[in-house]
C-alpha cells in the first residue's frame, strides 16, 4: 500500500517556541491511524499544518502525490483532505443541512449567473446536492434535523453534523481532531463502530487524533506518539503500550496509570 | 441569574422615577410646549398634552407589570404613588421656572438659565400648571398624575380582548390625526374634496370622524375580524383558495401600479426615495447580512453610480459622452462593480472592526475627492455636475416623481429578485459560511478572496444603480449629498428591519427613509427619534422587525413532532 500522506521534517516554529519539530509522519491509503500525546504536544499544530492554517517553518507534505505545503486551506481542501474540530466549530446560524451544503462546496460547478438565471444545469446540481445533503443527514443518524439551526443540536448531534460536513467535501482523507471529547463511553463506542463504517464502507482513510486510552487502543492501527512537537514513539497499540518512552512521557502527568490499566484492547 | 429581590417600596420609587424623567426629558427638549398647539382632535387632544401626560402612565403600566404579583389594593396604591412621584422632576422645574425665568429674584442675572435650557420657557410654566399658578398648579399636576398612574394600571387590569380593542381604537385615531396631511392628500385623490371636509379641521380629525374611526377600529378589533377571516380563509378548498391567491396577487400588483396615483405627488417622492433605500439596503445586505462585512462607506457607490451616470448623460460643460440613461445605466452600474473590486482588494485580510474603519475612510475620501479642485475638471468639485436630463421610456419622460417611482421600482424588484436567487444559491452559502467562521469557511474549500470581492462587487452594483436614478431625478447632483449619513441610514435600515431579511430591508427602508418624509412637522426632532427608535430596537428586538426565518431545506421537514422524538443514540449507516 502506498503512503497517502507523506510529511518530512516538518517545523513550525512560533516565536521561541517550537510547536512541531522535525516531525515524519506518514498515513496508508485505507487507514485508521492515531496520533496521541500530552496536551501542548503539537499534535492540533500539525493538524493546522496539513490543512494549511498553518505555513510550514521547515520540512514538506505530500498528500497523493501532490506537494501541499504552502497551498492555501481552501485549494488543500480541493485535493480531498477535510476535518473536523477539537472544539466544534459549526455554522452556528446555519441549517445543519445548510453546514452540510457547505461542505460539499468543492463539488459544485455553476457560477452564480447561473444562480441567477436558475439554468438547469444549476437546477440539477442544486437537487443533486440536497438529496447528497439528505442522504449524509441520514448516514450520521440526523434525519428529521435538517433544518434546525446547527447552534440548536445537542452536543453528540454537532459532533456528528461536523463529520457529515466533512463528508461532503468526499474527502480521501479525514481528519478528526478528538472525535470523543466530552461523549460518555457508549456514545464513544457508537462513535468507534461509525469511524469503522466511514472507512469500510467509504472507503475513507482517518487519521484522528484522541485523549481517550480507550479509543485510541480500540481503533487504531498505528499509533504516533508526539511530545514537545516530536515523534517520540510509533507502533501499534500493543508496541505503544509496551513503550518505555511513552510511558516516561506520561507518567509526569499521572496519565500513566491509565495507559497501563489498558492492557488488553477489546 | 439571581436578581435580588425589590420591595415593593423600591419598585414604585423606580417606576415613578422612571415616568418622571420620560416627562421630565419630552419637556426639555421642548416637544411639549412645541406641539402644544398641534392638535390631533378638533380642538381637544394636542399632541403636546399627549407628550405631556406619557409620563405619568407610563410609570403607572411599569408599576403594575412589575407588582404582577401583589394584591389589587396594593397595585391600586402603588400606581397612585407611582403616578404622583412622577410629577416631581417636573414639579421642580416648575419650580425653576418661576423662581429663575418668572419671578425677578436677582437669581437671573447671575445665572442665566435659559440660555442653557431654551425650552423651559413661561410657556411651558403655563402649559405645566394648567394657568394656575405655582403653588395650585404644582398640587394639580400632582393629582393629575396620581390619577393618570392609575390609568395606566386600570388599563393593564382590563380584559385583555377589550383592552387590544382599546389600544386599536387608540392608535388608529391618534394616527389619522397625526398623519393627517398624508391622509388627507390620500383622501382627495381617491375620494375628493368633500370627505376631507368632513374628516378634517386644520390639521386634526373632526371631533365626530375621530368617534367614527374610534369605533370602527375598536368595533373591528374587539369582534376580531381579521381573525375571523383567517379562519374562513383557512377553511376555503384549495382549490377557492388558490383563486384567492392569485386574485391577491393580481390586486397587490395592481396597488403596486397605482400607487404613485392613489397618494399623490409628495407622497410619491417619499416612495421614491424608500425605493432608493430600498436597493442601497437590499445591495448592504449582502455584503454586511450575509458575507458579514461591516461595510461603513457604502455611500461611496452609490456616489460612483450618481456621477458616473451625471457625466455620462449631462448637457452641460462637464457631460461627456452623451449617452441617454438607459446606455449610460450600464456603465454606471459597472463604475460601481469597478470601485466595488477595488476596494475590496486591499481590505481582504481585514474584519469586524478594522473593515469598517477602512471603508469608512474610503467613504470619506471619495466625498473629499469629489469635493477637490482637484477633480473639479471632470466632475465638476464642489459646484457639482449640472443638467443631467430625465430618463424617459419608449418616449415617455419620466420626469416627475410619479414616473420616477416605477423605475426604482423596477430597480428594487430587480434587486430582491436577484438577492433571492443568490441567496439560495452555492454563493449565498459562501457568503453565510464566510460570515459564521471565516477559518472554517476556507477549510471548506471556499475561496474568501472570490467570495469576498464577489460580495463587494454585486453590493456595489445595487447601489451604483440607485445611484444613477438617483442622479437623473435630481437632474444635478453636488458632492454634499454623498455624506457619511447615507451609509449610516443605509446600515441602521438592515438592522432595524432584521439584518440578512430581504422584506426586513424593505420594512427598515420604509421606516427609517419613510417616516422621515411624512414627519416633516418633525424634522428639527428627527436624529432624536431616529436613535431612540435605534436604542429601542436593540434593546428589545435585536433581531430586527422581521427576522430572516430559518429556511426549510430537508424534504422530509413536514412533521415537526418527529424532531423531539428521537434523542436516543445515533443509528449508524446499517445497509
Amino acid at each position: 500500500m502506498a503512503a497517502l500522506l507523506t510529511s518530512k521534517q516538518v517545523t513550525k516554529r512560533f516565536g521561541g517556541l517550537v510547536a512541531v519539530n522535525a516531525f515524519d509522519f506518514e498515513i496508508h491509503e485505507g487507514a485508521i491511524d492515531s496520533i496521541i500525546g500530552p496536551n501542548g504536544a503539537g499534535k492540533t499544530t500539525f493538524f493546522n499544518c496539513i490543512t494549511g492554517f498553518y505555513k510550514l517553518d521547515e520540512g514538506e507534505i505530500n498528500f497523493n502525490e501532490h506537494y501541499i505545503h504552502g497551498l492555501s486551506p481552501d485549494r488543500i481542501t480541493h485535493y480531498g483532505i477535510a476535518r473536523t474540530y477539537q472544539n466544534i466549530r459549526l455554522f452556528a446560524n446555519m441549517t445543519a443541512i445548510e453546514n452540510i451544503l457547505v461542505g460539499r462546496h468543492p463539488h459544485f460547478k455553476t457560477l452564480f449567473w447561473e444562480a441567477i438565471l436558475k439554468t438547469p444545469r444549476f437546477l440539477r446540481e442544486e437537487a443533486e446536492a440536497l438529496a447528497e445533503a439528505n442522504h449524509l443527514l441520514q448516514f450520521v443518524g440526523l434525519t428529521g434535523k435538517g433544518d434546525l439551526l446547527a447552534r440548536n443540536l445537542p452536543y453528540g448531534e454537532q459532533r456528528r453534523l461536523e463529520i457529515a460536513r466533512a463528508l461532503a467535501n468526499k474527502p480521501k482523507l479525514l481528519l478528526l481532531d478528538e472525535p470523543t471529547a466530552g461523549m460518555n463511553p457508549h456514545e464513544s463506542v457508537e462513535m468507534i463502530r461509525f469511524i469503522r463504517n466511514l472507512r469500510d464502507e467509504l472507503g475513507i482513510t482517518i487519521l484522528l487524533i484522541e485523549h481517550d486510552m480507550r479509543v485510541v487502543m480500540n481503533i487504531s492501527e498505528k499509533i504516533t506518539v508526539m511530545d514537545f512537537g516530536q515523534k517520540i514513539a510509533e507502533g501499534t497499540p500493543k508496541e505503544i503500550q509496551r513503550n518505555r518512552q511513552v510511558i516516561e512521557a506520561y507518567l509526569g502527568r499521572g496519565a500513566a496509570a491509565g495507559l497501563e490499566l489498558e492492557t488488553t484492547p477489546a | 441569574m439571581e436578581e435580588k429581590k425589590k420591595t415593593v417600596g423600591q419598585l414604585i420609587l423606580r417606576n415613578g422615577a422612571l415616568g418622571g424623567i420620560l416627562a421630565l426629558y419630552l419637556a426639555a427638549v421642548g416637544l411639549v410646549e412645541a406641539f402644544s398647539g398641534r392638535f390631533l382632535i378638533g380642538n381637544l387632544i394636542s399632541l403636546g398634552q399627549i407628550f405631556l401626560v406619557a409620563g405619568a402612565i407610563t410609570a403607572g403600566v411599569l408599576s403594575a407589570f412589575a407588582l404582577k404579583d401583589q394584591s389589587q389594593s396594593t397595585k391600586w396604591f402603588a400606581s397612585l404613588l407611582a403616578g404622583a412621584i412622577s410629577s416631581l422632576p417636573l414639579a421642580f422645574i416648575v419650580f425653576i421656572i418661576e423662581i429663575l425665568v418668572i419671578r425677578p429674584t436677582g437669581f437671573e442675572d447671575i445665572f442665566v438659565f435659559r440660555d442653557m435650557f431654551v425650552s423651559f420657557s413661561p410657556n411651558l410654566f403655563d402649559i405645566l400648571t394648567f394657568k394656575q399658578g405655582l403653588w395650585v398648579g404644582t398640587l394639580l399636576r400632582i393629582l393629575a398624575s396620581a390619577l393618570l398612574g392609575l390609568l395606566g394600571t386600570g388599563f393593564l387590569m382590563i380584559p385583555p380582548r377589550l383592552r387590544n380593542a382599546l389600544i386599536s381604537g387608540i392608535v388608529w385615531t391618534l394616527g389619522i390625526g397625526l398623519f393627517s396631511e398624508n391622509v388627507s392628500q390620500i383622501i382627495e385623490q381617491t375620494f375628493g374634496r368633500g370627505l376631507i371636509k368632513f374628516l378634517f379641521q386644520n390639521k386634526a380629525l373632526n371631533p365626530l370622524a375621530a368617534v367614527i374611526i374610534f369605533a370602527a377600529t375598536f368595533a373591528f378589533s374587539y369582534f376580531n375580524v381579521r381573525h375571523k377571516s383567517a379562519t374562513r380563509w383557512n377553511n376555503l378548498p384549495p382549490n377557492a383558495k388558490r383563486t384567492g391567491r392569485l386574485v391577491f396577487i393580481a390586486l397587490g400588483i395592481l396597488l403596486l401600479i397605482l400607487l404613485p396615483w392613489i397618494v399623490g405627488l409628495f407622497l410619491s417622492q417619499a416612495l421614491f426615495i424608500i425605493g432608493l433605500y430600498v436597493m442601497m439596503g437590499l445591495g448592504l445586505n449582502i455584503v454586511v447580512g450575509y458575507a458579514g462585512l461591516l461595510d461603513l462607506g457604502y455611500v461611496a457607490f452609490f456616489a460612483f453610480g450618481a456621477y458616473t451616470m451625471g457625466i455620462l448623460t449631462s448637457t452641460g460643460p462637464l457631460g461627456r459622452g452623451d449617452l441617454n440613461f438607459w446606455t449610460a445605466l450600464p456603465f454606471a452600474t459597472f463604475a460601481g462593480v469597478l470601485w466595488g473590486l477595488l476596494l475590496g482588494f486591499p481590505v481582504l485580510r481585514l474584519r469586524g472592526d478594522y473593515l469598517a474603519i477602512v471603508t469608512l475612510g474610503f467613504g470619506e475620501i471619495i466625498r473629499i475627492l469629489a469635493t477637490s479642485n482637484w477633480l473639479a475638471p471632470l466632475e465638476g468639485g464642489p459646484q457639482g455636475v449640472l443638467f443631467i436630463p430625465s430618463p424617459s421610456f419608449f418616449g415617455i419622460p419620466l420626469n416627475s416623481p410619479q414616473t420616477m417611482y416605477y423605475l426604482v421600482i423596477g430597480g428594487s424588484l430587480l434587486a430582491v429578485f436577484i438577492s433571492i436567487r443568490l441567496r439560495d444559491s452555492r454563493l449565498g452559502r459562501q457568503w453565510m459560511a464566510m460570515r459564521e467562521d471565516e477559518d472554517v469557511a476556507e477549510a471548506m474549500g471556499i475561496n474568501l478572496v472570490q467570495t469576498k470581492l464577489l460580495a463587494f462587487a454585486i453590493g456595489a452594483a445595487f447601489s451604483a444603480m440607485a445611484g444613477a436614478i438617483f442622479a437623473s431625478r435630481l437632474g444635478n447632483i453636488f458632492p454634499h449629498s454623498f455624506n457619511l449619513l447615507i451609509s449610516i441610514n443605509a446600515l441602521a435600515l438592515i438592522i432595524v428591519g432584521g439584518i440578512g431579511s430581504i422584506p426586513g430591508v424593505i420594512v427598515g427602508a420604509a421606516i427609517l427613509a419613510g417616516l422621515p418624509e411624512l414627519l416633516r412637522e418633525f424634522s428639527e426632532y428627527r436624529l432624536l427619534f431616529y436613535g431612540i427608535l435605534l436604542m429601542i430596537m436593540m434593546l428589545f428586538k435585536p433581531e430586527g422587525f422581521l427576522p430572516e426565518p430559518t429556511r426549510k431545506r430537508e424534504l422530509h421537514a413536514g412533521d415537526q413532532e418527529n424532531l423531539n422524538t428521537n434523542p436516543g443514540p445515533p443509528e449508524l449507516a446499517d445497509s
